[in-house]
C-alpha cells in the first residue's frame, strides 16, 4: 500500500496535475474568501466553505480521473494486480495519495483565519469545524472519483463521470424540496450530503454526520474494490 | 512446480482457453507456443492471477492462485505482453517502486544494480522510461519481473521488439535464468522456443495440441527415416546404386541438375534404420561426389504448421496464391 501511495503521490508532481489542482484550490478559496469575508468585512467564513462545495465538486475529479483509468490503459494494472498485494491496499494506496493532495489544498483554509485575525477577533472553533467538514466532504468526492476511475480506461470519461456523480450527490438535496412529504422525502433527506455539509458549515457538528460521511467514503471504496475484483472474472 | 489443470476461460459465449492442462517442473524452461490469438496471454494472465479462470486451477508450488493469491503471486515474476511501465518515472524510480510493491527483502541497492547489469539497462538507469526505445522498455519490463528473485518467471513474448543482437542476449539470459528458475515463455517464434526451451506446449484455438520436448516432437511427427541427398553423376546409375542398400524402401530422383551434373535424391528407409554411412560409402566407392545429405525430418516450424493448420505438409498459401514453402509442395506433387 505504501509503495502505491508513494508512487501516486509523486506522480501528481511529475505531471502538472497536482500543481494545477492546488493552484485552482488556492485561487478559488482565496477569491471566495475575499468576496465573502474580507470585502464585506465579516469574520464569518462559513459561506466560503459552503461555496467551496461547488468548486470541489467540479475539480476533485481532476485529481482522481487518472488513478485507476490510466493503469488500465497503460496496462500497468498487470503489474499492480499481479504483485503480492491485496486489492484493498491497491485501492487504499491510490485513495490516500489523492486524498493527501486534497488535504494539502484544505490546509490553506486555516490560513485565512490567521489573515482575518490581523483585522479582528476570530472564533477559531467554527473554522476548525468547517475545515474538518471539508476534509470529510473531500473524502466523498475523492472516493467517488476513484470509483468512476475504476470503471473506465478513459481519463476524460472518468473525470466527467465523477463530476456527474458529484452533481447527483448535490442534487439529492434539491430533490428533497421537490418531493412531497412521505417516506421518499425522508430517505432523500437522510442521504443528502449537501444538507449535512451545510449543517457543518453552520456550526452543527454531530456524530451522526461524521459517521454518515465516513460510511459514504467506505461504500465508494468498497465498491471500487469489487469492481477490480469483478474485472478478473469478466 | 507449476501445475495447470483443465483450465478454461470463457468470455461470455466465446471460449478463449479450453481445458488446458500442463505442468512445468522446477528449473525447467517451458515454451508456450501458438499462433496469435491462440490463448497464450490469457493462460498466462490466469496463471499470474490477473484474470481468473472459469474452470480449472493453476497451482504454483502447491499454492492455488485463486485460494491464496498473495502468497502465490510472491513466487511469480511476470512480464506481460506489453511491459507494465509507468512512463513518467525513471528506470531506477520504477524499479524501486516495484521493489517496494513486491515487499522485497533483499538489499535494495545491490539487488537492483545486479538486475540492471543482468538485462543491460545500467546505462539508461536515470532516464525517464517515456524516452526509452521499445527494446529498452522491453528490458526494463524483464528487469521488473526479476525484482525479488522469484522462483517462477512467466514471460509473455520476452524478445518482441528487440534487435537481433539483443534477442540473442536475452535468450542466453533466459537460458541462464532457467538453471535456477522455472520459466514459462510464450512465443510465436519457433526457433526461439527451440533454442531456449526444454519442453514445448503448443496451443491452438485455446486447446493444447502438443506437449513434449522439442526433439520428441520433431521425431514423433516426422515418422520414418528419410534423407535428402545430393550427388554428382548419372542420376539413373546413382539411383540404382542406392536402391541396393539394405533396408532401403524407396529411392526417388527429386530433381535433376540442381547444379550442373548434380541431382537430388529422396531416400526413404525402413523405420529405425540408419542408412547414412552406407549411402556415403557406396557413393565414395564409385567416386560419385556426395555434396549434401540431410535428414528430411520435419523442422519444428513444419510441425507447428502441421499441428495448427492440420496440413500434413505444412504448406501455407500466401495472399498471392503462391506457396511459402515451394520445395516441400513440389515434393508432394511428385
Amino acid at each position: 500500500m505504501l509503495a502505491i501511495f508513494k508512487r501516486e503521490f509523486k506522480a501528481y508532481f511529475t505531471s502538472p496535475l497536482g500543481y494545477v489542482f492546488l493552484a485552482i484550490f488556492y485561487a478559488f478559496s482565496g477569491l471566495l474568501f475575499w468576496i465573502f469575508a474580507l470585502d464585506i468585512g465579516s469574520t464569518d467564513i462559513s459561506s466560503v466553505f459552503l461555496m467551496m462545495f461547488l468548486v470541489l465538486m467540479i475539480f476533485v475529479p481532476l485529481l482522481t480521473m487518472r488513478l485507476l483509468a490510466e493503469d488500465k490503459k497503460q496496462k500497468t494494472d498487470q503489474l499492480v494486480l499481479t504483485a503480492p498485494v491485496s486489492l484493498l491496499s491497491v485501492v487504499m494506496g491510490k485513495f490516500l495519495a489523492a486524498y493527501l493532495i486534497f488535504a494539502m489544498g484544505v490546509a490553506v483554509m486555516p490560513v485565512y483565519g490567521f489573515v482575518m485575525s490581523s483585522f479582528a477577533e476570530v472564533s477559531w472553533l467554527p473554522i476548525l469545524g468547517n475545515t474538518v467538514g471539508m476534509l470529510l466532504l473531500g473524502g466523498i468526492f475523492v472516493s467517488s472519483g476513484l470509483f468512476v476511475s475504476s470503471l473506465t480506461e478513459n481519463q476524460m470519461i472518468a473525470a466527467i463521470g465523477s463530476f456527474f456523480i458529484n452533481l447527483l450527490i448535490m442534487l439529492i438535496d434539491t430533490l428533497v424540496g421537490a418531493v412531497p412529504s412521505g417516506i421518499i422525502k425522508d430517505i432523500l433527506a437522510s442521504i443528502s450530503v449537501y444538507s449535512r455539509y451545510s449543517e457543518i458549515t453552520n456550526g452543527i457538528f454531530s456524530l451522526s454526520s461524521l459517521i454518515f460521511f465516513l460510511s459514504v467514503i467506505f461504500i465508494f471504496l468498497f465498491v471500487t474494490v469489487r469492481v477490480l475484483e469483478k474485472r478478473r472474472w469478466a | 512446480m507449476i501445475e495447470i489443470k483443465n483450465l478454461t476461460k470463457r468470455y461470455g459465449s466465446k471460449t478463449a482457453v479450453s481445458d488446458v492442462s500442463f505442468c512445468a517442473r522446477e528449473n525447467e524452461i517451458l515454451g508456450f507456443l501458438g499462433p496469435n490469438g491462440a490463448g497464450k496471454s490469457t493462460t498466462m494472465n490466469i496463471l499470474t492471477g490477473y484474470l481468473s479462470s472459469t474452470e480449472g486451477s493453476a497451482i504454483i508450488n502447491g499454492i492455488d492462485i485463486l485460494e491464496d493469491p498473495v502468497r502465490a503471486k510472491k513466487l511469480i515474476g511476470y512480464l506481460p505482453e506489453q511491459p507494465p511501465l509507468y512512463l513518467d518515472m525513471t528506470v531506477t524510480e520504477y524499479l524501486k517502486f516495484v521493489y517496494n510493491l513486491k515487499k522485497c527483502k533483499l538489499p535494495q541497492r545491490s539487488h537492483l544494480n545486479e538486475i540492471c547489469e543482468l538485462v543491460k539497462i545500467t546505462e539508461v538507469k536515470n532516464r525517464v522510461i517515456k524516452n526509452l526505445s521499445k527494446g529498452y522498455r522491453q528490458r526494463v519490463g524483464l528487469a521488473q519481473a526479476l525484482v525479488g528473485n522469484p522462483p517462477v518467471l512467466i514471460l509473455d513474448e520476452p524478445t518482441v521488439g528487440l534487435d537481433p543482437k539483443q534477442i540473442i542476449e536475452i535468450r542466453s539470459l533466459i537460458k541462464k535464468l532457467g538453471k535456477n528458475h522455472t520459466v514459462i515463455l510464450s512465443s510465436h517464434i519457433l526457433p526461439e522456443v527451440q533454442a531456449v526451451c526444454d519442453k514445448i506446449v503448443i496451443i491452438n484455438r485455446g486447446r493444447v495440441v502438443a506437449n513434449d520436448t522439442a526433439e520428441k516432437l520433431v521425431h514423433n511427427l516426422s515418422g520414418d527415416h528419410k534423407l535428402v541427398v545430393r550427388a554428382e553423376g548419372n542420376p539413373a546409375e546413382i539411383k540404382k546404386l542406392l536402391s541396393s542398400i539394405p533396408n532401403m524402401d524407396e529411392v526417388r530422383i527429386n530433381k535433376e541438375n540442381v547444379e550442373p551434373g548434380v541431382s537430388e535424391f529422396f531416400l526413404n528407409a525402413k523405420p529405425g534404420a540408419d542408412i547414412r554411412r552406407e549411402v556415403s560409402k557406396r557413393l565414395a566407392s564409385r567416386s560419385y561426389p556426395l555434396l549434401m545429405m540431410k535428414s528430411s525430418e520435419l523442422t519444428l516450424e513444419e510441425i507447428f504448421l502441421k499441428i495448427t493448420t492440420g496440413d500434413i505438409h505444412g504448406n501455407i498459401k500466401d495472399d498471392l496464391g503462391g506457396e511459402i514453402m515451394p520445395e516441400r509442395s513440389e515434393r508432394r506433387k511428385k
